[in-house]
């Protein structure tokens, strides 16, 4: 098998699909990149052509800037690179993100760039698709991993907002800005209080707006002159806004984090919060699990997060699984 | 348990004083007193022995949860705890149960100590699959004999104290000593109506000082002060009450057993003393090591060598109850006259003698020569003070002596648990001898949360190797490493023990060759270690 070139590798650029010539989320001007989604740890500016899915247009613009030369391509349709069939599926993690279909020569590759399971209002479900060889993601994968479900979460958030507005506390909640903010809108209960807005939220909410996903009323922080507006609010801000002096203008506060990273106490204390929401747009482990399962991939690659205890755990199951290279 | 546990919540999830009293409060008002009781022994600090060992909990967790060993430590690894690991691993979402917490603890619980191994397995599998997430830690946590929450007993006193009505000095009276976590402990504990009969072996609540903070020149006229050298050994609290001795240590530890010859120089003080001092090592004129003290308190049973070998006195300082009466409130100046009636300067428990000095700049200088008398600084107390409840500011100050710096190289490192389980926080260093690099010490605070998060970086970029958690680190970054006392020690290889080591502070100027050698810190140990252990 390692005799042969592989369809995809990693290289310093990114991952790189020798016979296509292209490269997918790479982290260095290329030709031509194809992306998964918009966050800045997999869309990188600079390079020649992207490919991208249709729905992630207006986020990709923002990333990468109006000048970038964008191509667009509905989920599901084939398009060919250099004689290689690409196509991208939903990934279930945020507006517009995708998983990377790379057919050659009758081999299938996935690459699944960051994906969930659990349902998310804001974006198109994951899509399972088959394949020969899969390369997952790993950020979160250990058993101790294992999310809430999405309506306890909103019962969750929404109790704390209520109980905040009891004890005359505004309440903030910091999330980050592409993605989990826009779900946390849509998971909590409008009619509790007023929401308020970080200017990096309020920019992606006009995008996913604008993309045709409905949210509910936002307030722009920088738009409010008097403070007594925020009595009862919900404000959402990027953890970077965190211990800045940006929150003194809310008074008395009470702040909250929804990550994935707060499944775990020690992680929720040392940032000095008062609350953490186990919230996260990555898979889960039992999620990951049955990612890889479905893809009935007879080899499985992984990159990214807990590498080395999924590939032996995929390993002693009797999968062929190795860490991308 | 529910109320329990959302207690345990609440005060984990804030680090606001007033917000972990009022959630204590507001357990107290709701729980039952046969609950409440067990809460306070548990928040008090007190904890069962382990019921069942953590190796038979983690057998028990991986088998449940389907996980081999190396996952499960996989898991542990980055949890950094095991009871939470094993939460997070089983948890179903729901709740099912909801015992009242006395009865889980003393009905399901402690008898778990001990029992067969097939009935742990059903009683804890049961546990952990009825329990929610934060259920079944809290449970583990009380099963491993781990159980710890982050509120101070003079928090815990603080909120009974506002909760019921009653002042706080009376509850810290009240919660002294031995109790049993019944409902008649907590009601009688909590009853505002109570006439306070004191029983005969019940301690006062000690009075305990802050570092001095300020300039001396702030503390006034050294005429309105008390001077005494601080002692380094035990704080106790000698009670003769009705014919009988009571040796109390701070940490309410009755002591007895461990001082005979204290208790039998006690039996002659007047019925009704109360005397607060310190236990020292002592023998031919000098005093010798705290390590030494430790030796007669860690042995179940004193032999006559270690009797002779390790002898101690009482080096008393103050006086609290004098005929029956209570005192306290009597300034220092009139409980000292009282005091030279009782007990004299010479004998098993003697009285420490107050230092006099010209002004504050002989006493500074007088300070420099604490380690030659084997003490660790001065104790300044106004002439008029009364004997306090717990740590206060104003009347009474520790001055202690600089502690010894020794300047060494970072070379393991390793996770922290709890709060900073993800951050390399607990360090080793080392001194050179010759071109070697030997361990000297190992120290675990002192940084700020910004340099840990620092050495955290600079660990994960120069890791030499990976012990299991432990990794070396290239050795080039020198810390000053501060400790109390040093001690000639054949377990350790630097051929020395130090006290309380902690990091003074980062030497990002030094080069890890500028770094103290063993000879440095053997010369320390020919200076200042007592003759009599040479
Ligand atoms: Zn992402
Ligand atoms: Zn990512």
């Amino acid at each position: 098998m390692s005799s042969r070139q592989e369809l995809l590798s990693l290289t310093d650029s990114g991952i790189y699909c020798p016979p296509g010539d292209f490269y997918l989320d790479p982290s260095k001007p290329v030709d031509v990149a194809v992306v998964t989604h918009a966050h800045s740890d997999h869309a990188y500016a600079g390079s020649n052509k992207y490919f991208v899915s249709e729905k992630s247009e207006l986020l990709m613009k923002m990333r990468l800037g109006e000048e970038a030369v964008l191509e667009t391509r509905r989920y599901g349709e084939e398009f060919e690179i250099n004689g290689v069939i690409v196509s991208f599926h939903p990934a279930g993690h945020v507006l517009g993100s995708a998983q990377i279909r790379v057919e050659f020569e009758g081999e299938v590759w996935i690459y699944t760039g960051d994906f969930k399971l659990t349902r998310d209002p804001t974006c198109e479900p994951f899509e399972k698709v088959e394949c020969d060889v899969l390369i997952t993601e790993a950020t979160f994968a250990l058993p101790i991993y294992r999310w809430t479900p999405p309506d306890e979460l909103s019962r969750q958030i929404n109790s704390w907002w209520r109980s905040n507005i009891d004890a005359e506390k505004v309440s903030v909640l910091f999330a980050y800005s592409l993605g989990k903010s826009q779900r946390i809108l849509k998971s909590v209960d409008p009619s509790i209080g007023p929401i308020f807005t970080h200017g990096a939220v309020e920019n992606l909410n006009k995008a996913y707006r604008e993309s045709g996903v409905h949210l509910p009323e936002t307030h722009y922080v920088g738009d409010i002159e008097d403070k007594k507006e925020f009595t009862g609010g919900l404000v959402i801000a990027p953890p970077s806004a965190a211990g800045t002096s940006w929150l003194r203008r809310f008074g008395k506060h009470s702040t909250a984090f929804a990550s994935g990273w707060m499944a775990v106490r020690g992680a929720r204390r040392r940032r000095a919060l008062d609350r953490g929401f186990v919230m996260s747009d990555h898979a889960d482990w039992p999620g990951l699990i049955e990612a890889i399962d479905a893809s009935k991939a007879k080899r499985v690659l992984v990159t990214h997060g807990f590498v080395d205890p999924l590939v032996r755990w995929l390993n002693e199951s009797g999968k062929e699984a190795e860490p991308l290279k | 348990m529910n109320l329990f546990t959302n207690l345990y919540l609440s005060l984990d999830q804030t680090n606001k004083t007033n917000e972990k009293v009022a959630a204590m409060r507001d357990y107290f008002r709701k729980a039952r007193p046969e609950d409440a009781a067990w809460a306070l022994y548990f928040l008090s600090g007190n904890k069962p022995r382990q019921i069942v060992p953590s190796r038979r909990l983690r057998e028990l967790a991986t088998e449940l949860a389907g996980i081999p060993d190396w996952m499960y430590e996989e898991c542990r690894n980055t949890v950094g705890d095991s009871a939470e690991t094993i939460s997070l691993l089983l948890s179903e979402g729901g709740n099912k149960n909801d015992l009242p917490f006395n009865e889980l603890v003393r009905d399901h619980l402690l008898p778990l100590r001990g029992a067969d191994e097939e009935v742990q397995k059903a009683v804890i599998g049961k546990f952990w699959t009825d329990l929610d997430r934060a259920g079944i830690f809290v449970l583990n946590k009380l099963i491993s004999g781990a159980f710890r929450v982050g509120v101070s007993q003079k928090l815990v006193m603080r909120a009974i104290a506002e909760e019921f009505g009653l002042p706080v000095d009376i509850v810290a009276l009240r919660m002294m000593g031995n109790w049993e976590p019944t409902a008649e402990f907590f009601r009688t504990l909590t009853d505002a109506n109570l006439e306070d009969e004191a029983p005969i072996a019940r301690p006062y609540p000690f009075h305990l000082a802050y570092p001095i903070e300020d300039d001396l020149s702030k503390l006034g006229s050294l005429k309105d002060w008390q001077i005494e050298w601080k002692y380094d050994g035990i704080r106790c609290q000698v009670i003769k009450r009705e014919g009988e001795v009571f040796l109390w240590s701070r940490g309410e530890d009755l002591i007895n057993d461990s001082f005979p010859e204290i208790v039998a120089a006690a039996e002659e003080l007047p019925d009704g003393t109360v005397l607060d001092g310190e236990i020292l090592p002592f023998r031919h004129g000098r005093i010798l090591q705290f390590q030494d003290l430790q030796k007669r308190l860690n042995r179940k049973k004193l032999t006559d060598k270690l009797l002779a070998k390790i002898p101690v006195i009482l080096q008393t300082y103050d006086i609290l109850e004098s005929g029956t009466e209570d005192i306290r409130q009597k300034p220092l100046a009139s409980r000292r006259e009282v005091l030279e009636e009782i007990a004299g300067v010479e004998g098993t428990i003697r009285i420490t003698e107050p230092l006099r000095s010209a002004s504050w700049e002989k006493l500074d200088e007088l300070r420099d020569e604490s380690r030659s008398h084997g003490v660790e600084g001065f104790m300044l107390k106004r002439f008029d003070s009364p004997y306090r409840v717990g740590r206060q500011r104003g009347d009474w100050w520790k001055w202690k002596i600089d502690p010894f710096t020794v300047d060494a190289v970072l070379i393991y490192a390793q996770k922290g648990s709890g709060r900073r389980a993800n951050l390399f926080t607990d360090y080793t260093f080392a001194v050179w001898n010759d071109d070697k690099l030997v361990t000297f010490a190992k120290a675990y605070s002192g940084l700020t949360d910004e340099e840990i998060r620092r050495v955290d970086r600079f660990v994960r970029d120069n890791t030499r190797e990976t012990f299991g958690p432990v990794r070396s680190v290239e050795p080039v970054q020198v810390f000053e490493i501060a400790f109390e006392g040093i001690q000639r020690s054949k377990r350790h290889k630097s051929g020395v023990a130090v006290r309380f080591p902690r990091i003074h502070r980062w030497r990002e100027d030094k080069k890890p060759e500028e770094a103290d050698s063993i000879e440095t810190i053997h010369a320390l140990l020919e200076e200042y270690e007592p003759e009599a252990n040479r």
